[in-house]
């Protein structure tokens, strides 16, 4: 990398002609996602909101997309960023398929992948401006985490962020069970996103809902 | 094989179409110390012969763990076998820092082909001088690899290599059809009666020979001396002839395609 150490606008870490390479702050941004297990799967929720500040400028912006055959990624916080990991995923799902052996990246493996790139980022102080949830279902395992955007993950049975997690989590705490039904798992995250509407400024009234049921996955 | 005008680099074809430096490594396999493994639904054996040189000298190591799920017995130029392990780990450890989960057995042996065969066209460098046989299990279940210097492989129900093999795949030629549904037992029997086919009439004893074992819910790891003479015991008291092994699988279709030879098989995947 040695154009990199002699160029004066990179040679330092936090230099000021550096930092038109690097993300400072977020521009278009999406709200809260908010994730729960249910019997069969995993079920994600978000608006469909992309927010320029304080004005609620897109309306139908999708932060749930499907990853490969078996996970579910949701995304809050900057919108391009968000597009440049699918572009990653779809590069890592590409060459998963072309192996054509039989195996596949299950979601335990996508969230891990999507650590590693989170933390690399924030270790550069160049970071991917999300908050990630991931889910899926592989062999009948069900699989739900989250990844900030300065590499901190964890695993559970609900997961949110942002304001999900203030607002969302501990409805979540105190209502949700194992093995919920479809229909059941739905009713909590409408109540869930109800709540949010309500008081979170960036939230939009149009959701997206996307379940994950052994592998096939629907909006 | 003779000299001849065409041997002396790997980039030079002969004009029938072989590449001689490629088929002499492959000789170099062959004259390594025996090497066998087998495998069933659920777990796979390596076995192999470790003859020291002299009595003052230890044994080479011929057997390597590359990581939980994954073995690898080597013939041939024990050096390159190392380093060839050397890089497996590097291959396993970091794929599992990435993605925490374990990398798939075919997709390790693809790699490790790969790289053998780039040795095999560039002017500067020789092809591997080793065998490996690459035992391993993943979410599509137990596997067998042959790892040939030339860059191919080949999945196999059960093989052997090394010098006097034959006789061990004579063995296992016969008795392959049962592996699939052999229990982990009847497995590490099979494999140490072939792994004495190799012996030519010698005692088989657990100072010469080193097997290990990989299964379901079992990591891979070399059994110890006590154990495997324990088992030499068991099989060489109750007579010259294997115990009949679980005749659960004998339809298994599958075997079919498992002959142990390897220079015309197809790479095509089995039926499992």
């Amino acid at each position: 990398m040695n154009s990199f150490d002699s160029n004066p606008a990179t040679n330092s870490l936090i230099s000021s002609e550096a930092d038109s390479q690097r993300t400072l702050y977020p521009y278009v941004t999406g709200t809260s996602v908010v994730g729960i297990k249910y019997k069969d799967g995993i079920l994600l929720a978000a608006d469909m909101g992309g927010s320029y500040g304080s004005t609620l400028r897109y309306k139908s912006v999708e932060r749930l997309k499907p990853v490969g055959k078996h996970s579910l990624i949701g995304a809050s916080g900057e919108i391009s960023d968000f597009q440049e990991i699918m572009r990653y995923l779809d590069d890592l799902i590409l060459s998963d398929n072309m192996w054509d052996d039989g195996n596949s990246l299950g979601p335990k493996e996508v969230h891990n992948y999507l650590t590693r790139v989170m933390y690399n980022r924030r270790n550069k102080f160049n970071p991917l401006w999300n908050s990630l949830v991931l889910g899926g279902v592989k062999n009948g395992q069900k699989y739900l985490g989250t990844v900030s955007m300065i590499g901190v993950h964890y695993e559970d049975n609900h997961v949110a962020t942002g304001f999900g997690n203030h607002l969302a989590r501990p409805l979540l705490r105190d209502e949700w069970r194992e093995n919920l039904t479809f229909e059941e798992g739905v009713i909590l995250l409408e109540k869930c996103m109800r709540v949010l509407l309500y008081r979170d400024r960036s939230a939009v009234n149009k959701l997206q809902v996307l379940f994950s049921l052994c592998g096939i996955h629907n909006s | 094989m003779f000299r001849n005008q065409y041997d002396t680099d790997v980039t030079t074809w002969s004009p029938a179409g072989r590449l001689f430096q490629v088929e002499y490594a492959m000789e170099a396999v062959k004259q390594g110390s025996a090497a066998i493994g087998l495998r069933s639904k659920s777990h796979v054996v390596l076995a192999c012969v470790n003859k020291a040189n002299s009595e003052l000298s230890s044994h080479q190591k011929k057997i390597f763990k590359v990581d939980d799920h994954v073995g690898v017995a080597i013939a041939g130029l024990t050096a390159d076998g190392r380093v060839l392990s050397r890089y497996m780990r590097n291959e396993c450890i970091n794929y599992f820092y990435t993605y925490e989960s374990q990398l798939p057995v075919g997709r390790l042996v693809v790699q490790l082909a790969d790289k053998a065969q780039v040795c095999t066209q560039r002017s500067w460098k020789r092809p591997y001088g080793v065998g490996l046989l690459v035992g391993g299990l993943d979410e599509s279940g137990a596997h067998l690899y042959y790892n040939c210097p030339s860059g191919n492989y080949f999945e196999y129900q059960a093989f052997a290599i090394g010098s006097r093999s034959q006789a061990a795949k004579t063995y296992l030629e016969r008795k392959f059809v049962s592996f699939m549904a052999s229990s982990r037992e009847n497995l590490i029997k099979d494999a140490l009666f072939a792994l004495r086919e190799t012996l030519q009439g010698e005692k088989l004893t657990s100072s010469a020979c080193t097997i290990a074992v990989v299964g379901v819910g079992e990591a891979f790891h070399i059994l110890d001396q006590e154990t495997v003479q324990a088992l030499i015991n068991e099989f060489e008291i109750a007579g010259e002839e294997a115990a009949a092994p679980d005749q659960a699988g004998v339809d298994e279709p599958s075997a079919a395609d498992d002959q142990a030879a390897p220079v015309d098989q197809s790479a095509a995947p089995m039926d499992m």
